[in-house]
C-alpha cells in the first residue's frame, strides 16, 4: 500500500463564521489578506517537501472560488513539486476537465510535469464537486459527456507520437493534435479518477486500467464501490492493474487525547459552511436522486457524515487518529471490511491546524505508521458481478 | 379542427386530472425527429398553442388553463425533457426545440391559430415565430425569457441558479407562497416529472444564460401582431427588460399585472386571462 500526504490548502482565517454564509463559491475575496496567503502558499509547499522527506508519496488537488482551498491550479502546485521534491511520487487528484474547457492543455501540462519530475506522476481526471459548477459556469446536465469526452482526447494525445490526428467531437474539436512534449513514462503516467456513486464509471475506470478513488465515505459504502471496481476487472477481461484509493482524515499523535485534539482540528474541512444551492445544482445528480431529494429524503452523502459524531465517523473510517498502533489498527480493519485497497490519500492538515503539528503528523505517520502497512497487498480482482449498473 | 390532421403513436387519457378540471384531458405522444413529444389537448373553441414556462408542471392544473380551456380548444405539448417528452442529448436549447415544435405544427396541420408562451414557452415561441409565422394568427407572450439586453456586466435576468433558494422565491413571485412545494405525500411519476423538468430547464439555460445571443438580432422577422404581459413585480426579468424585449418587435405592444411575479399566469390568472383574451378577440 503507498500512503500519500494532501491538504487543500485551506485559508481559515475568516470572519466568525455566524457572520457569513458561505465559504464557497460566493464569499468574497475582500477577505482574502495576499499576505497571510503568500505565507500560508509557502508553509503548505514546505510541508509536502517535508512529507517528501520522510518517504510520503504527494497529492494535491483543485478547487475555485472558496476559503477551503487556495491550491486554484492544481498543476502548478503540482510542477513546483514536480521540481522541489525528488523522492516521492505526486499525484493530481485531479484534473478537472469538465471545469476547465480545454483538454489539449491538460495533456500538455502533465507531459510537462511527468517529464520535469522524472516520471514520478499519476494523473488524475475528476469530474468535479457540485459547486464547482459555478465557478467554471459548465452545464451541470453534461460534467459526465465533457470528463469522458475530455479523457479520450488527452490519452490519444499522449499515446500519438507518428503524426498530428483529428478530433471533433461534441465540446472540442482540433484538427491538428500533436502535442509536446510526450509524458516520460511510456505509454503516459498512470491515470486514476474519482468517484463516489456512478457505477457506470466506475466500471470504465477499471476497463481502462485507471485506479479509482473515492473520499470521505463510509466503509460499507467504499466496499460497494471497490467491489464494483474488482468485479469489472473480470467482466473486462482485465488480469489486474489500476487499484484502488480512499482518502479519510488522518491525525497520527503520542497520545489519543492529543491525536483527538488534531482531529478535531481536521474536521473544520468537513464542517465547511455552504448555502445550499451551490450543493446540487440541477442536473449534476441523476433525476432519481432530485426526486429523493424534492420528496426530502436525500440531502447529499457529506451532510449525512458532516452531522456525525467524531467517533461514528472514526468508526466508520471517515477519520483516522490515534497513536500510531491505534492509526495502524484503524487502517488494517478498513482495509480488511472495503476488501483491500492499494492506495491510502491522507488529509493530514486543514483548518487551524498548525505548521508544528501538521509537520509532526507527517513525521510520525512516515516513521511509525507507514512501515506497518506498506506490504498490504494490492486489490485483486473479483469473480464478483458489478454491485450495480 | 386540427385533429384531422394527427399521427398519433400513443395515447394516455388523464382520467384524475379530468374528474379534476372538468374537461377531458388526452395526453397523447407524437414522434418528431425520432423523439416522443407529449401533447396534452383539452378544453373546446378555437385552438390555441399554449407553451408553458418551466413550471410546467405546476401550470398544467392550474385555474389560469382551467379557465382558458372554457374558451379555447389548448393545444400543450411538453418541451424535450418535460412532462413526458423525450430528451435526446442532442437538443441543447430553445432553438432547438422550435424546429421540434414547428414539426408539430406541420404534423397538426394547424393553421392561423394564436401561440400563447410563457417565460421558456415564449423564449421557444419567439425562436418558432422568428423562423415561420405564417401559421400563426397572433402571439401573446407573458414574461418571456431567451433576449440579453445589456451589456456583458449587465445581469438582464437574475441567477436563479446562484442565489440561495429564499431569495429566488422572493425574486420569480410577489406572493412567495405561490413559490412554495411540498412533494412529501406527490406520487413518485409526478414528482419524477418535476425533476427532469428541472433538470431540462437547466440544460436548455445554463449557459448562454437563459438567452439566444442570436434572438435580439432575429426578432424583427416576426411580423404577427404580439403582445407581451409582465407581472409587474418580477425581480428575476424586471418590466425593464421586458419592456426592452418588446420594443425589439416592430409594433410589439405591452401590458402589466399588478401584484405578479415573474408567473403572473399562477399568482393572477384572472388578470392575466382578460389580458389575453382582450388581445385575442
Amino acid at each position: 500500500m503507498k500512503a500519500w500526504y494532501f491538504t487543500e490548502m485551506p485559508y481559515p482565517h475568516l470572519p466568525p463564521l455566524d457572520t457569513i454564509s458561505t465559504m464557497r463559491v460566493s464569499l468574497e475575496s475582500k477577505h482574502f489578506d495576499p499576505k497571510i496567503g503568500a505565507d500560508l502558499y509557502n508553509r503548505y509547499l514546505d510541508e509536502y517537501m517535508i512529507a517528501d522527506d520522510a518517504g510520503l508519496n504527494m497529492m494535491v488537488n483543485e478547487h475555485h472560488q472558496t476559503a477551503t482551498c487556495l491550491d486554484v491550479a492544481a498543476p502548478l502546485s503540482l510542477a513546483i513539486l514536480a521540481r522541489q521534491t525528488s523522492k516521492g511520487e505526486i499525484c493530481i487528484l485531479g484534473n478537472p476537465v469538465a471545469n476547465r474547457g480545454d483538454p489539449l492543455r491538460i495533456a500538455e501540462e502533465m507531459a510537462m510535469v511527468d517529464c520535469i519530475s522524472r516520471g514520478r506522476l499519476s494523473a488524475g481526471f475528476v469530474r468535479g464537486v457540485p459547486y464547482e459548477i459555478f465557478a467554471a459556469n459548465t452545464n451541470p446536465t453534461q460534467t459526465v459527456e465533457r470528463l469522458w469526452e475530455g479523457i479520450d482526447l488527452i490519452q490519444k494525445a499522449w499515446t500519438s507520437h507518428d503524426e498530428p490526428f483529428n478530433f471533433e467531437g461534441k465540446f472540442t474539436q482540433r484538427r491538428s493534435v500533436n502535442i509536446w512534449p510526450r509524458p516520460y513514462q511510456d505509454p503516459h503516467p498512470p491515470i486514476w479518477l474519482t468517484g463516489s456513486s456512478d457505477f457506470a464509471g466506475i466500471s470504465r475506470a477499471a476497463a481502462r486500467g485507471f485506479v479509482f478513488a473515492t473520499f470521505l465515505q463510509p466503509y460499507e459504502k467504499v466496499r460497494q464501490l471497490f467491489d464494483a471496481y474488482r468485479g469489472s476487472y473480470r467482466l473486462n477481461g482485465q488480469p489486474g492493474g489500476g487499484g484502488t484509493a480512499f482518502m479519510p482524515l488522518v491525525y497520527v499523535a503520542d497520545t489519543e487525547s492529543e491525536a483527538e485534539a488534531g482531529m478535531k482540528e481536521l474536521l473544520w474541512y468537513m464542517l465547511a459552511k455552504t448555502e445550499p444551492q451551490y450543493r446540487n445544482p440541477p442536473g449534476y445528480v441523476p433525476v432519481e436522486f432530485n426526486v429523493k431529494a424534492l420528496q426530502g429524503t436525500y440531502a447529499g452523502r457529506t451532510d449525512a457524515m458532516r452531522a456525525q459524531t467524531l467517533e461514528f465517523q472514526r468508526e466508520q473510517g471517515v477519520v483516522m487518529y490515534g497513536t500510531p498502533d491505534q492509526v495502524i489498527a484503524q487502517i488494517k480493519r478498513f482495509y480488511d471490511l472495503v476488501g483491500g485497497f492499494d492506495h491510502l490519500l491522507m488529509m493530514m492538515q486543514a483548518g487551524f491546524l498548525d505548521h508544528e503539528r501538521t509537520a509532526k503528523n507527517i513525521r510520525l505517520f512516515a516513521k511509525d505508521v507507514y512501515p506497518a502497512i506498506k506490504d498490504l497487498a494490492g486489490t485483486k480482482p473479483l469473480d464478483l458481478p458489478i454491485a450495480a449498473e | 379542427m386540427p385533429t384531422t390532421a394527427m399521427n398519433w403513436v400513443g395515447a394516455v387519457v388523464g382520467d384524475a386530472q379530468a374528474h379534476k378540471t372538468g374537461w377531458k384531458i388526452m395526453s397523447e405522444f407524437l414522434t418528431i425527429q425520432g423523439m416522443k413529444v407529449e401533447v396534452e389537448r383539452m378544453g373546446s373553441g378555437s385552438p390555441l398553442l399554449v407553451l408553458l414556462s418551466e413550471e410546467a408542471a405546476f401550470e398544467r392544473t392550474s385555474p389560469f388553463i382551467d379557465e382558458l380551456a372554457k374558451t379555447h380548444e389548448l393545444i400543450i405539448p411538453s418541451a424535450p425533457g418535460f412532462g413526458r417528452s423525450d430528451r435526446p442529448d442532442w437538443i441543447s436549447n430553445p432553438d432547438d426545440i422550435s424546429y421540434i415544435y414547428l414539426d408539430l405544427v406541420e404534423k397538426l396541420g394547424l393553421k392561423n391559430i394564436p401561440v400563447l408562451g410563457m417565460s421558456l414557452g415564449g423564449w421557444i415561441a419567439a425562436e418558432m415565430a422568428v423562423k415561420d409565422d405564417s401559421f400563426i394568427s397572433k402571439i401573446v407572450l407573458v414574461n418571456p425569457i431567451g433576449v440579453k439586453i445589456g451589456g456583458p456586466f449587465d445581469r438582464d435576468i437574475q441567477d436563479i441558479w446562484t442565489l440561495h433558494p429564499t431569495k429566488v422565491a422572493e425574486l420569480r413571485y410577489h406572493d412567495t407562497d405561490f413559490g412554495k412545494r411540498d412533494y412529501s405525500s406527490t406520487p413518485e411519476d409526478e414528482v419524477t416529472i418535476v425533476a427532469r423538468n428541472l433538470e431540462s430547464f437547466a440544460r436548455y439555460c445554463w449557459e448562454p444564460y437563459m438567452h439566444n445571443p442570436k434572438l435580439k438580432i432575429r426578432l424583427p422577422r416576426i411580423k404577427v401582431p404580439t403582445h407581451f404581459i409582465w407581472g409587474e413585480n418580477d425581480g428575476m426579468t424586471a418590466t425593464a427588460y421586458g419592456k426592452a424585449f418588446s420594443e425589439q418587435l416592430p409594433g410589439a405592444t405591452f401590458s402589466t399585472v399588478a401584484k405578479a411575479g415573474h408567473y403572473p399566469q399562477i399568482e393572477q390568472p384572472a388578470a392575466v386571462l382578460q389580458q389575453v383574451k382582450a388581445f385575442l378577440a
